[in-house]
């Protein structure tokens, strides 16, 4: 009887031991990023790295164009994601025939499985020409071609996490709707729609999240020109990019104090992202 | 006005299911179309023996063999630290922990399931500059860290996934254990994870495949364009997702761009498959962020 309780704690244990690892590895990547960036908490640091300039053998260390760039191609990824996902989920959720539905929504569930880099790469061979050629815009690596792509990329996410919340209140309010004798489009559009707005915005930041976060996508497909582009045609850099392409290309490493910025840059957004998320999902209950 | 508004809007969501579902129908005919005639032992092995290659008795020089393996090491390397990890995480916060840590360590979780990989092998990358700067002079980046970033990229989904299917386990269930006098780890063991096992498997499937197709964490932990095959786990390695970035923007020859389309095509198949076996598993594979 002594042993097992032993053995009941032991397990307990091993258990919370298991638990505490992603505590410890969430704090210490906070920790290490942030220890990296300290020599830029200075005014003369911080005048570096928030500058409009990356020419780093001059000794610009500007990442305020690779902000711009990030917060562009997320946003328009977004505005193309976000109305397509509305019309798919009505799709799945109502509007579709019978056996339309479940195929659609499968399909979606396996677009989360197609690897980033396989998205980057047909782009480059499909879409990239096709906005080089017919456009007749430089290279075709532009925020446009990033963004297009990036879409189809967040589109799961917004879908599967709106279309879940949707079948929630699509349980409650069926028989409302069709009580008042709604047709299905009606049915979405002044039931369902207004009523699954928080569904929405949480679908949204997450798309956005994933967005930000995305790196092959940009890298692959947006040129990577350092500065802050003046039409969709234009190439632009992303803070991930920036990551990639600072360090891959092994520069020195006074180089590297505004990479580690970008990256708690980074770290910070998600966090936010992840409190904004935890309030409006604990504001229903 | 209002009718006008309904068939716009029906007439809009068909068009956004269309036009989705040809893209994703286009990159897959796109991808097999041009993949399938590279596909041969050829793709993998080169001009050396596909015996000799996997036995490494023979060195494999422009196949994809090294990716292969580099990408089948990682993979198991990764998932052997996850695996084990997340699902014991996932059982104690669904089976052991008060709400109160239950809230606190899934905040930790869910930030990072949010970290970008970017971001996760900048960390990789940060842990080999802090041991240079100290007592490991001649630290690199390798398999063993790429590896440990991987895993703790997948960590978090399968905690989550071990988690809800295990709290999605009825309640007469739950119960029965209890009533039959078994201690809390007995009920877990004997009824509570082999209900819950198709949930758990699904989602331990589902992280295979994204530890299979991370490029970002690689990129910054040691991935290399060219390498042997590893022979430990502190080599640079090379990885068929990164083999098809690298490929994409440095093909030099008509050779190395079939072989870029027929590792994609591989790379699509191995996540197509994995895809299929967790659907078997379990038919919805619901992330449940709205639920709890």
């Amino acid at each position: 009887m002594q042993s097992l309780e032993l053995r009941e704690r032991l397990i307990k244990a091993t258990l919370f031991a298991a638990t505490m690892v992603s505590v410890v590895a969430a704090l210490s990547i906070f920790a290490l990023l942030l220890y990296f960036s300290l020599p830029l908490f200075s005014i003369e640091g911080l005048r570096t790295v928030i500058s409009w300039e990356w020419r780093p053998f001059s000794g610009h260390f500007g990442i305020m164009p690779m902000m711009v760039g990030s917060l562009l191609l997320s946003t328009g990824a977004l505005l193309i994601a976000c109305p397509a996902g509305i019309g798919i989920c009505a799709f799945i959720s109502v509007l579709a025939p019978g056996r339309f539905a479940r195929p659609v929504s499968a399909i979606v569930h396996y677009m989360t499985s197609i690897p980033t880099v396989i998205y980057g790469f047909v782009s480059i061979f499909l879409l990239v020409p096709l906005i080089r050629d017919w456009l007749d815009k430089g290279t075709g690596l532009s925020l446009l071609t990033a963004t297009i792509t990036l879409s189809l990329l967040i589109l799961p996410t917004i879908v599967l996490v709106y279309s879940a919340y949707i079948r929630e209140k699509d349980k409650e309010l069926k028989l409302t709707g069709a009580a008042l004798g709604f047709s299905k489009s009606q049915y979405f559009l002044f039931i369902l729609f207004p009523l699954t707005k928080k569904g929405l915005i949480i679908a949204s930041i997450l798309g956005f999240g994933r967005a930000v976060g995305d790196t092959l996508i940009s890298l692959m497909l947006a040129g990577n020109t350092p500065l802050v582009p003046q039409s969709i045609f234009d190439s632009i850099r992303t803070l991930t990019s920036h990551i990639a392409l600072v360090i891959a290309t092994d520069s020195q490493s006074t180089f590297y104090h505004s990479v580690f910025a970008a990256g708690l840059l980074l770290f910070i957004l998600m966090t936010a992202i992840n409190i904004i998320i935890r309030k409006i999902g604990n504001s229903s209950q | 006005m209002r009718f006008f508004l309904e068939k716009f809007f029906t007439a809009f969501a068909w068009l956004a299911t269309f036009t989705a579902m040809s893209a994703i129908f286009i990159l897959i005919g796109f991808l097999a179309l041009r993949g399938y005639s590279t596909i041969n032992l050829e793709l993998f092995f080169g001009q050396a023996n596909w015996l000799k290659a996997i036995t490494g008795a023979q060195p494999v020089f422009g196949g994809l063999w090294p990716a292969m393996a580099g990408t089948i090491a990682l993979v198991l390397l990764s998932c052997s630290i996850a695996i084990p990890v997340g699902v014991a995480a996932g059982i104690y916060l669904s089976e052991y922990a008060s709400p109160k840590i239950q809230s606190a360590a899934g905040f930790a979780v869910d930030l990072m399931a949010g970290i970008p990989s970017i971001v996760m092998g900048l960390f990789g990358f940060s842990i080999i500059i802090l041991l240079k700067n100290t007592f490991l002079p001649q630290a690199r980046t390798c398999l063993m860290l790429a590896a440990v970033c991987i895993a703790l990229l997948v960590m978090p989904y399968l905690i989550r996934t071990t988690q809800n299917s295990l709290q999605s386990i009825s309640e007469e269930r739950r119960l029965l254990g209890i009533s039959l006098g078994f201690s809390t780890w007995q009920n877990i063991r004997h009824i509570l994870l082999p209900s819950s096992s198709k949930g758990i498997l699904s989602g331990i499937i589902l992280s295979i495949g994204r530890a299979a197709e991370d490029t970002a964490v690689i990129l910054l932990t040691g991935v290399v364009s060219q390498a042997f095959v590893p022979r430990s786990l502190w080599d640079k390695f090379e990885a068929i997702p990164f083999r098809i970035y690298y490929l994409a923007a440095e093909h030099r020859s008509s050779a190395e761009l079939e072989q870029a389309y027929g590792a994609a095509l591989v790379l699509l198949i191995i996540t197509g498959l994995l895809f299929i076996l967790a659907f078997l598993f379990q038919k919805s594979i619901e992330k449940k962020w709205i639920i709890r």
